[in-house]
């Protein structure tokens, strides 16, 4: 179902497919994580039918994300490796966010943000999982010193807040930015989009 | 409150006081460990008061029986065998359990609201029908003494028999020891027991003979009277100066305020950017340059 024989294809149905997976699972876990977090967020675990539920599903749906992350991040590792280039264009992130991308340096497939976005995920998501193990207090906690399950509680809450905060910037990056949405939900960009933020990918893909 | 006796002083996960108007009698149980024989009646009157029963465990070569406290089993005599030069041998019993800590780490870490009560007379107790078995509180307690029970996966640990306190009586440990080692009453009472025998113990040789009432916790409602103040440790490692941990401190207190401010920041952040910097739209220059890309290509 191609919508414009014009369009471009950024993502393929299996890359799509795998980011909702982790989509979906990190918004489940986040809203049942902050019920844990702190009383005034403990509504939310009515959501998933009380608290007992939420203590019971919540370590499940994050090995579920942590999974399909490490799947995503095999697949988009590469892509993400910083450049001198990115880097001048981390410099001037400043005048993007004012509203002026005209001095911008030329960017591939991704800028120097979403690279950087990538890599603060890789390591929250490593954190998140072994700090997660250490206080899985079911199954794994009891193998632990009760010192190590402590730290692991105060990683876990820390560096969940710096992921969620993460998460809220990606999807703001997505709302602000227009005619990205429609690349998580079926692929494809408009040519004007692609010259406009990733013009070495622009050309990459048409040759112009 | 059903019970005046029952009042609450503290809820966990909650962030607004409890009702507060009364002031309530402080009570507390003293164990003075030097008149122990280690007799375990008040394991069996705990667990026939309570009504708890445990496996039957095999021999492990010593006489903690159970070797540790357990979901059923709230109170464990502890043998410690310690050889000095100038004692030679010395059999230090200890009835192990909840401390009822005045600033218990347990209803601190606790994330579900009113799992775990602190009563104004002191008492810490745990509302199994709220508790979501998490088992932070194992995580939170500096003397590691909560357990969860694998049959419901609730957390359970001595109540101070709160249910019998609160109509006056007293716990079933201390209704049944038959040397007296145990009493219970007002914290201030227990306290000046405490310092009589001391007195006694001091005069007898015993030297460092203390009470232990961690300050670190602020004070506990269970208490004991060690022949060897100064070396908790000799009591099964009972902590010396046991506090709530800092990364426990850290977890519960700082990081919960901080992380929700900086998420409601970037959320509303990201809404005023919108605002007032507007959509990242793309220009009219690009969309006219690709147009014509594409009408050169269909030339050619």
């Amino acid at each position: 179902m191609k919508r414009d024989p014009n369009d471009l294809q950024r993502y393929t149905a299996s890359e799509r497919a795998n980011h909702w997976v982790v989509g979906i699972s990190f918004i489940l876990i986040a809203l049942s994580g902050l019920a844990l977090f702190h009383p005034a967020f403990w509504p939310l675990s009515m959501l998933f039918g009380g608290g007992v539920w939420t203590r019971i599903l919540h370590p499940f749906l994050g090995v579920l994300m942590a999974v399909s992350f490490a799947a995503m991040a095999v697949r988009f590792w590469k892509l993400n490796v910083m450049t001198p280039t990115d880097w001048e264009w981390l410099k001037r992130a400043k005048e993007m966010v004012n509203g002026d991308d005209h001095n911008m340096p030329i960017m591939g497939k991704y800028n120097g943000g979403q690279k950087m976005l990538f890599w603060a995920l890789v390591v929250c998501m490593a954190l998140l999982f072994v700090s997660g193990i250490l206080i899985w207090r079911a199954y794994f906690s009891g193998f632990f010193p009760v010192g190590v399950v402590r730290l692991g509680a105060v990683v876990h809450a820390a560096v969940a807040a710096v992921m969620i905060a993460l998460i809220f910037v990606h999807v703001y990056a997505a709302i602000w930015v227009k005619g990205t949405i429609r690349a998580m939900w079926y692929g494809t960009v408009t040519r004007p989009w692609a010259k406009q933020h990733h013009r070495a990918w622009y050309k990459e893909m048409t040759g112009k | 409150m059903p019970l005046q006796s029952l009042d609450i002083a503290a809820r966990s996960a909650t962030t607004t006081p409890p009702p507060g108007i009364r002031k309530t009698l402080e009570v507390a149980k003293l164990i003075d460990v030097t008149k122990c024989i280690g007799c375990k009646a008040c394991q069996v009157a705990c667990m026939q008061w309570n009504d708890v029963r445990d496996e039957v465990g095999e021999n492990h070569g010593t006489y903690d029986n159970p070797r540790d406290l357990t979901a059923n089993s709230w109170t464990v005599m502890r043998y410690s065998e310690v050889e000095s030069q100038e004692r030679g041998l010395e059999w230090l019993i200890r009835k192990d359990g909840c401390m009822h800590c005045e600033d218990p780490g347990c209803l601190k870490a606790c994330p579900s609201p009113g799992a775990i009560i602190k009563y104004a007379n002191g008492i810490v107790d745990m509302q199994q029908e709220n508790c979501i078995g998490c088992g932070y509180c194992i995580t939170g307690c500096p003397f590691n003494v909560p357990r969860i029970s694998e049959k419901d996966h609730k957390a359970y640990k001595c109540t101070l028999c709160s249910d019998r306190v609160a109509v006056g009586l007293e716990p079933a440990c201390v209704k049944v020891c038959p040397t007296g080692c145990i009493s219970f009453g007002s914290k201030e009472d227990m306290k000046d027991i405490a310092e009589e025998r001391v007195v006694e113990l001091k005069e007898r040789g015993y030297g460092n003979a203390g009470l232990y009432d961690p300050q670190g916790v602020g004070g506990t409602h269970v208490m004991y009277v060690l022949h060897h103040a100064d070396k908790p440790g000799l009591y099964h490692d009972l902590p010396t100066d046991p506090a709530i941990s800092p990364m426990v401190s850290l977890w519960k207190g700082v990081t919960k305020p901080l992380a929700t401010l900086g998420l409601a920041a970037v959320a509303i952040g990201s809404l005023f950017h919108y605002v007032t910097k507007g959509p990242n739209e793309v220009s009219k220059e690009t969309e006219k340059e690709v147009e014509k890309e594409l009408e050169e290509e269909g030339k050619q």
